[in-house]
């Protein structure tokens, strides 16, 4: 078939579809196993320098904090990153882990652009940017979620998105479109963060669920943070709200207020002056480093990082939550 | 009328909030987009259906959102689902219309938000496309909204990330962008423009008319490439009295843009 186009960007994790079946009948137990561990252990088994890793949702949002904090602590580095993030990977930039970015969107929203990332890329640190839109990154996860090695869009055609992606486009045989096909895309380790889990990883969220169900079907590793570690018999109480099944599931980790500074849905809410400390410390490397300094390698895990932000601070995020109307 | 006074960004604003329609599906982007999507909520599109990419679609604005899939992006909403759904639903066709923003944009609504300079050795690395690429290319109808100067306002983008006319007469059908999308305005500081995409056009950017006290050489100054100013250009109306209550007094209390 002939490709109209190719994309020159660094296909930053090849994707192998029969690899990937293969991993997941070998590597991944059917059996109910208890999977609960610290952060610290999740992340010293399953997170390695020069892995290809992505968080899920966005930022300040339901995002994995206190896992991402953790992996700062052990520094892990030479990270190949799967980029639609926020201030999780503000931390990693800052903090110098980061090589490669399949990047769709790195920014403060309300607070304008991110100064980790402009550092990090402008200085070279980050070597390689390879660019994809939102829809087209949640695409590609898709497109391993479903098994196959790629997706057609409609998305990217026309711009320099496709140039400086590693996507193609192509005529497509059956109408005669130009289409643009996404290659699967394939973590090697995958962080969310999610309202409640069992001991198992069987994973419910309130909530808009972003990308939370491709992500976890398109990595070999998954970590789960959980506000709320509830029994099985909750989940089968409410099957349907099973997003992600226990067998997609390598580690459980407890983790209250795992997302702050940001929110959780109908937990509690954003705490803006903790996100804006970090929109003016990183604003210089320094400022960065003294912000890490505090909150991250100030303490030794999540609960030193609560107490740091103290109860009543934690109590009022509570009352400022979205609540069900 | 008003004769209150008022910033360039909150007259910017209320002439995007006027372009919204009433029991549309709009894509809003993260910014100004969401201001003027709660102030036509509040006022002439009081049925609109919001829809933000991470998941949110049909929410009651009532709180400005802070990021594009925080929790008032499905306050009171009708849906929370995640974004393929809302992607796929805008690429089958059911997302009238797109709200977005660029640091650069060209004379045919070309937007930039990746890199200013070359890509892999960028002056200034921006946050990348987000959804704005897929909202340029699902729509049905896009609206560009940006600060306006010759540094925004530039004859070539350094990245194009979000596509517009591309470069003319049917170079989106050609690049294989769903038929019959396109840009339709752009609202800056200083005016509102359009484009001339009747028969024969040429597809770029056109004066349509000017904010208040701007002059059309304002524009035309303030603007990195030639600019169609047809004959007659019109003046928007200002800010009213209750537009400028409801975005200081319930919009943006706290000052996040305004």
């Amino acid at each position: 078939m002939e490709i109209i186009e190719s994309g020159i960007g660094e296909m930053i994790q090849p994707p192998d579809i029969e690899d990937f079946r293969e991993w997941n009948r070998t590597q991944k137990t059917r059996k109910l196993v208890d999977k609960r561990m610290s952060e610290q252990e999740a992340i010293s088994r399953f997170v390695y320098d020069g892995c290809y890793i992505g968080t899920e949702l966005y930022g300040t949002v339901r995002c994995p904090m206190s896992v991402s904090r953790e992996l700062v602590r052990q520094g892990k580095k030479d990270l190949r990153v799967c980029g639609q993030g926020v201030l999780e990977l503000d931390l990693w930039m800052a903090a110098g882990l980061v090589k490669k970015l399949d990047i769709t969107y790195i920014g403060l929203e309300v607070y304008g652009t991110s100064s980790a990332l402009r550092r990090a890329v402008e200085s070279g640190q980050i070597e390689k940017c390879v660019e994809w839109s939102n829809a087209s990154i949640s695409w590609r996860m898709k497109a391993t979620a479903m098994g196959v090695p790629f997706l057609p869009t409609r998305s990217m055609l026309g711009t320099d998105m496709v140039k400086y992606s590693s996507a193609k486009v192509i005529e497509d045989p059956f109408t005669g479109l130009k289409v643009c096909l996404l290659p699967a895309l394939i973590l090697d380790v995958a962080i969310i963060h999610v309202h409640r889990a069992d001991r198992y990883g069987n994973t419910q969220i309130e909530g808009i669920t972003g990308f939370g169900a491709e992500m976890a079907r398109a990595t070999k590793r998954l970590i789960i943070s959980a506000e709320e570690i509830v029994d099985t018999d909750e989940i089968r109480k409410y099957p349907d709200h099973t997003i992600i099944p226990y067998f997609l599931v390598d580690a459980v980790v407890h983790a209250p207020f795992g997302s702050h500074p940001g929110e959780m849905a109908y937990m509690y809410g954003r705490d803006e002056p903790v996100i804006h400390e970090w929109v003016e410390a990183s604003k210089t490397p320094e400022g960065a480093q003294a912000y890490l300094e505090k909150y991250v390698y100030g303490v030794a895990n999540n609960q030193e990082y609560l107490e740091l932000i103290g109860q009543e601070r934690l109590s009022q995020l509570v009352d400022e939550r979205e609540k069900r109307v | 009328m008003s004769d209150q006074a008022y910033s360039k960004t909150e007259l910017m604003i209320c002439v995007a909030a006027r372009l919204f329609e009433d029991a549309s599906t709009a894509f809003i982007g993260t910014g100004i987009p969401m201001l003027a999507a709660m102030l036509a909520a509040k006022t002439i599109a009081p049925n609109l259906v919001p829809v933000f990419e991470f998941g949110g679609l049909g929410a009651i604005l009532e709180d400005l959102p802070r990021a594009v899939g925080e929790a008032r992006t499905f306050h009171k909403g009708l849906v929370a689902a995640g974004i393929c759904e809302l992607m796929e639903t805008a690429q089958r066709g059911f997302i009238d219309y797109g709200f977005l923003g660029g640091a650069q944009i060209d004379p045919y609504g070309n937007l930039n938000s990746v890199t200013i300079g070359d890509h892999d050795h960028p002056k200034a690395r921006l946050p990348g496309s987000g959804g704005g690429n897929d909202v340029g290319s699902q729509c049905w109808r896009t609206v560009a909204i940006m600060q306006h100067d010759k540094r925004r306002f530039v004859p070539k983008v350094d990245f194009l990330t979000t596509p517009g006319y591309l470069n003319g007469y049917l170079a989106r059908e050609n690049a294989g962008l769903p038929a019959g999308t396109k840009p339709i305005y752009v609202v800056s500081t200083l005016a509102l423009m359009d484009y001339d995409d009747g028969p024969g056009g040429s597809y770029r950017m056109r004066l349509a008319a000017t904010h208040p006290g701007v002059t059309v050489q304002d524009v035309i100054d303030n603007t990195g490439f030639e600019l169609i100013i047809p004959e007659k250009v019109r003046v928007n109306d200002p800010p009213s009295a209750e537009e400028l209550r409801l975005l200081r007094e319930e919009i943006d209390p706290e000052k996040f843009y305004i």
